[in-house]
């Protein structure tokens, strides 16, 4: 069984941001990365599947700078088998539809009856990728996967609706799986496999030789939103915050009252 | 300008949102036509033409069908847009549609600012300005962004259509939540437990805080997720809704799925480090501080009351 997992690295949500000189993007200063939360059950989900059917070969694929490598290090540790690594020095200006046909050229013929992609990126937060590398190759796509078991040759998942409420479903491969949270417990690298993962394969090409479409959108700006300001905060020494905390529930809250 | 807006039903009601297709039309003054795949017993108060498939023979969940009904419907309205809801449904259909229309698809639109569309980035932290390349766009609009300021009344002009049901993922039922536990929709007081509690040990001291104001304990879905807390505590969109007198987040970033399920708190306490966490655009108090110290001091204080 031949299997795909997409991870992208992103920063870590609680940073500091600042908007880079073009003004259309984060800054990538100062910042601390890691993988995409959303991959991270996508590459786990590969996997657990290649442990169940005893043979497979799982290939990580990431689009960014030399930076990304780290991360892609992660997913082989997991135990992925190989990384192929997409290197572009400017991946941020590259909008969905040219990450899904960069995803989608490399996948091309290279029969995976597997593609795994997280359902969204923590900072762009399309959630468009994976849907559109399985249009572009033709194949099915399933998005926001919280359950997943696979048998010959069909894959059946259940989707999170809103509410909780899951919808059930069967397909047959190759299919696209976008990962929802919660889909598995993703596991931690062992240091063993650590040190495994240092020897595997991890084969960068340039993004120039596989992106064949064109931009069909554009970021004009990038900005932090308007504080809307309603709130008060409050900031110092815990005793005393919470003796400012309570005398507001009392003023303004009829809970202590 | 023109728009197609894609309503949704699930067995056997029309969603709220479909009204915030409506919202959207009117803040940009443009004409519309609407597609439901639903049934005649559940339509949308609509003063215009629904192109309505039913629902017996598409299914609720099957793209293949959906995405050829709407090229059918696209063919004979030729939409500038073509627009969803940020939803289960509309992210799903969303990019299908896009790519057989080579349109450029912007997700999550939360307002539209002299013609283009503005987006949250990095948990809504930022946000961006998107103009597009192609003809037709596609675009998703985030829950709750817009709003209809009226009752919407009306009804609509329909014009049933069919097509090939084919369908290459089998669509096969649904499981409902499971019921049970704690109704968080009946407590005065929520304290809710988000990652920032670091480990399972120390959901005690949010149930703690949350038993000395009278209230129960929530969480958000990370925490639920990992097995510290059961689901049916769970707050947000595939969670609860919930709208208490009192709702305190504990270590909660303020993700737009956990704010959907608790922004309409009459008062909201979040306690977290980070004094730009996305949360403080809903609070009434943030009170910037670490909760493993600050918690167990605020509870110890209210007790001693
Ligand atoms: C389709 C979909 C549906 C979803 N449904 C839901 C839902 O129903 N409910 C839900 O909650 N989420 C839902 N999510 C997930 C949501 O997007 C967020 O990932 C989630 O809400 C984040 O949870 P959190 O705020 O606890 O964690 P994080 O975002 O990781 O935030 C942790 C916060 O804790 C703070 N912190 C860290 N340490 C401390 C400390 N010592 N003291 C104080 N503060 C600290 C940090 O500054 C940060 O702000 C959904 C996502 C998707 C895509
Ligand atoms: N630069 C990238 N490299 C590899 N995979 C990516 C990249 N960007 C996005 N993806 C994949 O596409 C998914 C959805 O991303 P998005 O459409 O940006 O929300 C992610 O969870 C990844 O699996």
């Amino acid at each position: 069984m031949k299997i795909l997992v997409c991870i992208k690295q992103v920063p870590d949500m609680e940073s500091k941001f600042k908007i880079d000189e073009r003004g259309t993007w984060y800054a990538k200063t100062d910042l601390a990365w890691r993988m995409n939360e959303y991959d991270e059950y996508a590459v786990e989900q590969a996997v657990q599947l290649k442990e169940q059917v005893k043979e497979g070969d799982i290939t990580v694929l990431c689009i960014g700078s030399d930076q990304v490598k780290e991360t892609m290090k992660k997913a082989l540790a997991m135990g992925c088998d190989r990384g192929a690594h997409i290197l572009d020095e400017d991946v941020s200006t590259k909008e969905p539809y040219m990450i899904a046909g960069v995803i989608a050229e490399y996948a091309r013929d290279k029969g995976f009856d597997l593609i795994f992609t997280g359902m969204q990126s923590q900072d762009r937060g399309s959630g468009q990728v994976g849907l559109l590398v399985g249009e572009m190759l033709g194949i099915s796509g399933v998005s926001t996967v919280v359950e997943f078991s696979y048998a010959d040759g069909m894959v059946e998942a259940k989707r999170e609706l809103e509410g909780g409420v899951k919808a059930c479903l069967k397909v047959a491969t190759p299919v696209v799986i976008t990962c929802q949270l919660g889909l598995n417990t993703p596991r931690y690298p062992t240091l063993p496999n650590i040190m495994k993962a240092k020897k595997k394969e991890l084969l960068t090409t340039n993004i120039a030789e596989l992106l064949k479409v064109d931009a069909r959108q554009e970021t004009l700006k990038m900005y932090f939103p308007e504080k809307k300001g309603g709130g008060q905060v409050l900031e110092g020494d815990a005793a005393d915050l919470a003796d400012q905390l309570i005398k507001i529930l009392k003023d303004k809250t009829g809970v202590l009252a | 300008m023109k728009l197609l807006l894609i309503a949704e039903s699930r067995e056997g009601k029309l969603l709220g949102g479909s009204y915030e297709l409506m919202a959207f039309a009117k803040v940009l003054g443009a004409e519309t036509a609407m597609f439901l795949v639903g049934s005649e017993a559940a339509l949308p108060k609509y003063d215009g033409k629904l192109y309505l498939a039913d629902v017996a023979e598409a299914k609720e969940y099957n793209p293949d069908a959906h995405k050829a009904l709407i090229l059918d419907v696209v063919a004979k309205e030729n939409p500038d847009c073509v627009v969803f809801c940020h939803s289960s449904y509309g992210w799903d259909l969303a990019p299908r549609l896009a790519f057989a229309l080579k349109a450029a698809q912007i997700s999550e639109v939360v307002g539209v600012d002299n013609g283009t569309m503005v987006v949250p980035v990095c948990n809504a932290k930022l946000r961006r300005d998107v103009k597009v390349g192609t003809e037709k766009t596609v675009i998703t609009l985030q829950s709750g962004a817009f709003a209809l300021t009226e009752e919407p009344t009306g009804s609509p002009a329909v014009e049933k259509i069919t097509g090939a049901t084919d369908a290459k993922i089998e669509f096969t039922g649904y499981e409902q939540a499971a019921a049970g536990g704690v109704d968080l929709g009946k407590a005065q007081v929520i304290v809710s437990a988000g990652r920032g509690i670091g480990k399972p040990e120390n959901v005690a001291m949010v149930a703690d805080l949350a038993k000395a104001l009278g209230g129960e304990y929530g969480a958000s879905r990370p925490v639920v997720d990992s097995e510290w807390v059961e689901h049916n505590r769970q707050v947000g969109t595939t969670g609860q809704t919930v709208a208490p007198k009192l709702y305190v987040a504990c270590g909660i970033s303020g993700a737009i799925q956990h704010l959907a399920g608790m922004k309409k708190s009459e008062f909201i306490v979040a306690i977290n480090t980070d004094k730009d966490a996305p949360i403080g655009e809903v609070a009434d108090v943030l009170v910037v501080s670490d909760l493993k110290q600050f918690v167990p001091i605020l509870t110890e204080k209210i007790k001693s009351l």
